[in-house]
């Protein structure tokens, strides 16, 4: 028996999902078998568009396929190449997980609530992602991104009796339906250019590849399809719909959203100007880079401020997608100038870090999904010492907080490395402007990085240890194996991409070559797998597996001669804390995310919105004789306030000016047609 | 085959230099700074005798305290001999050198902070807590500043490798550069910070208001102490050294000959004596200053590193 081919397989599995979200209907008075079935099936869905993925990267092969359905002349292109089987290798993986994940995690809410929307929209949205990424022509890619788009829309909405999670998927809906305009609009651009207009292939991306479309008008559809991508990866200022989704959707569904959905949006980015566009101008990947390194530094920001642990997640997503475009605009700016290798190793970097992001956030998401699932609480100000209660999820999440961090060994940092590399590398440009903005761009980079460490020192501490802050005591439980599972397979995957980077840039570097016609898997390599050395080995060389067992034989070392009783003879006894004296110390008083962001607050504090207030709760009482304060805390984000608050009140002040014409009386608006028809009779 | 064995040779060698000449450095400048300050020194070894007192006490744990709390010592040591390995102390021939360039140097130091600041807030006491939200703040601060300094010195060398950093500025022929003068005034200012000495933190005080890494290990005893505490002299040993190693590498062994060894561990401590003379003269006549200073302190730095790779951008 002969493997399927990588398009079978990924047809196949869209076709699971797609049964599966009938079937959902059909059984849906079977809940708990539901959620076995859909999440199962899923999870083998998952799997072959793991498989499709992996293979169509491994073989380069460029596979298509056109199916007769659609509208009668416009059948549906899909095809696989490259770049699109890593996308769907990431989907396919993360999907599994999560899916795994879903099995305990859905069980929850058995019982609780109808859970029948969840098991039709989450296989929906899974296919939804899966065709976004093997779709070959514009109307077909804007059917599955329509799908998507709207599916996710139905699972953040899924817990509907709150309004702020209406409220949170209206925007969410919004925003994704601005961007969808604006990629239709620079797809209809291209097609407007494109050979066979009259024959109605226009609308293929093989032919907008061979299109010949000037510079001014390439410039225009880039613009419209970045901005409109952008809307959808959460790029700064378009992310406001972003923390607000992200922790009003299950978990499970904040782990696919953030960690997939983000990375077809970046998919699209990379397709267009690569692939369809082919770079021409160097300052497309100035805008990437400037709009990259904003979102970084401002989305780690407002994550370092956030309460909420679903909240300060999502902001750090923002703060990814940031650092994956700074590589992605580094590569188009390298592409600009033929400097090729450069341009692959920039854009290795990104999609190496698209890989790790969808792996630790998927993760952190999960974690915190359990931490909801275990103690009913988003708000990190009301938890603590955790992990006593969670060890599973406790370890689990230090990973992927490790992880995000780019901490060695684990993959955050490998991605990292490699795109400081790339920024190293750029004093052979010849542009005075990139000469100035390079140096710039690394320092933000870098500021990031230690600024991510700082905000997940705080989540994780703030969340696990320490001791409980909540009111009443803490109930938790760790969670069912299935969820503990997901997470397992997640963590090892993070640390498994950040051990043998080798292996992955070997496997990945499929995409860059037919993007750009340059790998750097040989130059990579020359030093054996253990070493990464993206250019030479005189340049820079990395070993995760060295440092790895390095630092492991060291602990080692040092736990056998100082730790065994043997040698050492010292007892090991408990105590309390030392209280400095005073008798009551409470779990109130312990540092909380609150007060570990306060010098953060102090320093960046510019950069937001932020109101504080203390007021003395007695009135009559002189002020040095209160007995409480309260404290109060707003932080909000700029960008909604600039940028959206003039927006929204600017359609409102229309609507309110067009309202006057609107009296509900059939009469006048008879007139209004009467007269209508009479103006266009008098100048047609 | 023998350049194998000699270079393992080196590297153990290397890793016996960076153990114990840890606190040596720092019973250097504690004794010098007794001297400046006119006091009487308790001499160049008792930081052995404190690490060796540690090690035979018991430890005391707080009630809440979890496996991450116990774990950081050791991680904590491990990171930071891992460092030490790969960091040309005495020789840019070492096998280890190529596991980790300058970035990943950095970042293996950031990750035996992170568990630090973790372990500072796991026994929920309100010090821990705001001795790990202050030194996570000063990191944040230095690290991007570290690394624009450092990135100034490898764009001179065109190379993130240590050792190469190093062998570029021995072999080729001694100029000025505006840029190198920029980098090494801005990792002057970023070392103090990140070792924690005066003027960023005091290393030597345990008042509340003044305390940034002594909070986060305040609830340390016994080998667990010790290991952390050896592994802060480690710290500034390895700072200084790598400063010597970017800045001022000559006297560093090379591949060969083997005579060069000796010769590069005298150069060493020689080198590391006016470091520690340079500390005490940092410190002596200053004040440690309040922690949002640090700000302006650090952000100076990076202005510095800053100015450096934009000179050699423009200039050079």
């Amino acid at each position: 028996m002969t493997m399927p081919s990588p398009m079978a397989l990924a047809v196949y599995s869209v076709v699971i999902l797609l049964i599966m979200a009938i079937s959902a209907l059909v059984f849906k008075s079977r809940q708990g078998f539901l959620v076995n079935a859909v999440f199962a099936f899923s999870s083998l869905a998952c799997v072959m568009a793991l498989t499709a993925g992996f293979q169509a990267v491994s073989n380069g092969a460029v596979e298509t396929l056109i199916l007769p359905i659609g509208l009668p002349d416009l059948p549906f292109y899909l095809r696989i190449d490259a770049l699109s089987g890593f996308f769907i290798a990431i989907i396919g993986l993360l999907g599994l997980f999560v899916s795994i994940y879903s099995l305990g995690y859905v069980r929850g809410f058995v019982g609780q609530r109808s859970i029948t929307s969840l098991a039709v929209f989450y296989p929906l949205f899974m296919a939804g992602m899966i065709l976004v990424v093997i779709s070959d022509d514009a109307y077909f890619f804007m059917i599955a991104w329509e799908l998507m788009a709207v599916s996710s829309f139905f699972l953040v909405c899924f817990e509907d009796e709150s309004g702020a999670n209406r409220r949170a998927a209206f925007i969410y809906l919004l925003i994704a339906h601005i961007g969808a305009v604006m990629i239709l609009l620079s797809f209809g651009l291209m097609a407007g250019f494109a050979s066979g207009f009259e024959n109605f292939k226009g609308y293929t991306f093989s032919a907008m590849r061979g299109a010949h479309i000037s510079p001014g008008w390439a410039s225009a559809a880039f613009l419209l399809a970045f901005f409109g991508f952008a809307a959808k990866a959460g790029v700064v200022p378009l992310h406001v719909w972003l923390p607000e989704a992200h922790p009003a959707a299950p978990s499970n569904v904040s782990a696919l959203m953030s960690g997939v959905m983000l990375k077809t949006a970046l998919y699209g980015i990379i397709r267009l100007t690569f692939d369809i566009l082919t770079v021409s101008q160097w300052w497309w990947g100035g805008i990437v880079l400037v709009l990259g390194l904003i979102s970084a530094v401002t989305g780690i920001l407002y994550a370092i401020m956030q309460v909420d642990l679903k909240r300060a997640l999502a902001y750090s997503s923002v703060e990814n997608v940031g650092i994956i475009l700074i590589s992605i605009g580094l590569s188009m700016i390298f592409t600009a100038h033929k400097m090729h290798e450069l341009a692959s190793l920039a854009l290795i970097a990104g999609l190496y870090h698209s890989l790790n992001h969808a792996m630790f956030k998927g993760l952190l998401f999960m974690g915190a999904g359990a931490i909801l699932h275990a103690t009913h609480e988003r708000n990190m100000e009301r938890m603590g010492g955790l992990i006593h209660k969670l060890p599973w999820t406790a370890t689990l999440f230090l990973i992927g907080c490790l992880s995000i961090s780019a901490m060695p060994p684990f993959n955050g940092f490998v991605s990292e490395w490699l795109t400081f590399q790339a920024f190293l590398l750029s004093p052979a440009l010849p542009n005075p402007i990139l000469k100035l903005l390079f140096p710039l761009g690394a320092a933000l980079l870098a500021l990031t990085a230690a600024l991510s460490a700082r905000c997940f020192v705080k989540v994780y501490s703030v969340t696990f240890l320490g001791r409980w802050r909540g009111e009443h005591p803490c109930a938790a439980r760790e969670v069912n194996w299935p969820m503990k599972a997901g997470m397992c397979l997640c963590a090892a995957s993070c640390l498994l991409l950040g051990v043998f980077p080798t292996a992955v840039i070997g496997w990945a570097d499929m995409a860059p070559l037919i993007l750009i016609g340059a790998k750097i898997s040989v130059s990579a390599k020359t030093f054996g797998w253990l070493w990464l050395t993206p250019v030479s080995s005189v340049r820079a060389s990395y070993s995760a597996p060295v440092i790895f067992i390095g630092i492991t034989a060291v602990v080692a070392a040092a736990y056998a001669v100082f730790h065994s009783r043997r040698s050492s003879k010292t007892a090991l006894t408990r105590a309390p804390v030392w209280g400095c004296g005073f008798e009551k110390l409470t779990n109130r008083m312990q540092y909380n995310s609150t007060s570990f962001a306060m010098p953060l607050r102090r320093i960046f504090g510019f950069l937001m919105m932020i109101k504080e207030s203390v007021t003395p709760q007695d009135a009559n009482a002189h002020g040095a004789f209160q007995r409480k304060f309260v404290y109060r805390l707003m932080i909000n984000d700029r960008v909604w306030y600039l940028l959206y608050k003039p927006f929204s009140k600017a359609a409102f002040w229309c609507a309110r000016k067009a309202g006057f014409m609107q009296h509900g009386r059939i009469q006048i608006y008879l007139l209004y047609s009467f007269i209508t028809l009479i103006v266009l009779l008098v100048f047609a | 085959m023998t350049t194998t064995l000699y270079s393992i040779i080196v590297e153990f060698v290397q890793i016996a230099v960076v153990l114990l000449a840890g606190p040596a450095l720092a019973g250097w400048v504690r004794m010098l700074k007794c001297r400046m300050q006119g006091r009487t020194s308790a001499g160049v070894l008792q930081p052995y005798r404190d690490i060796m007192k540690l090690f035979v006490k018991d430890v005391v744990l707080a009630e809440n305290a979890s496996w991450i709390f116990r774990f950081t010592p050791y991680l904590v040591f491990g990171a930071t001999v891992m460092a030490g390995a790969i960091i040309p102390v005495i020789s840019t021939v070492l096998p280890s050198a190529p596991a980790a360039d300058i970035i990943a140097l950095v970042a293996i130091f950031a990750m035996a902070r992170f568990f630090t600041a973790l372990a500072g807030m796991d026994a929920g006491t309100a010090f821990g807590g705001m001795g790990s939200s202050r030194e996570m703040t000063v990191a944040t601060l230095a690290e991007p500043a570290m690394l624009m300094s450092v990135f100034t010195v490898s764009l001179v060398s065109g190379s993130t490798s240590l050792s190469q950093m190093a062998q570029v500025v021995t072999t080729n022929p001694l100029m000025l550069r505006p840029s190198l003068a920029f980098a090494l005034l801005a990792f002057i200012l970023i070392a103090v910070a990140e070792t924690g000495r005066i003027p960023v933190d005091n290393p030597a005080t345990h008042l509340e208001l003044t305390m940034l890494h002594e909070a986060m290990t305040l609830e340390y005893s016994g080998r667990h102490l010790a290991l952390i505490e050896w592994a802060k002299m480690i710290k500034l040993f390895l700072y200084a050294a790598l400063g010597v190693a970017l800045f001022f590498p000559w006297g560093i062994a090379g591949a060969t000959p083997l005579w060069m060894l000796p010769a590069a561990v005298f150069y060493l401590a020689v080198k590391m004596a006016i470091v520690g003379a340079v500390i005490v003269l940092i410190e002596t006549p200053l004040a440690k200053m309040r922690i949002f200073r640090v700000t302006e302190f650090l952000g100076m730095a990076f202005l510095f590193a800053t100015i450096g790779m934009l000179s050699y951008f423009m200039l050079e």
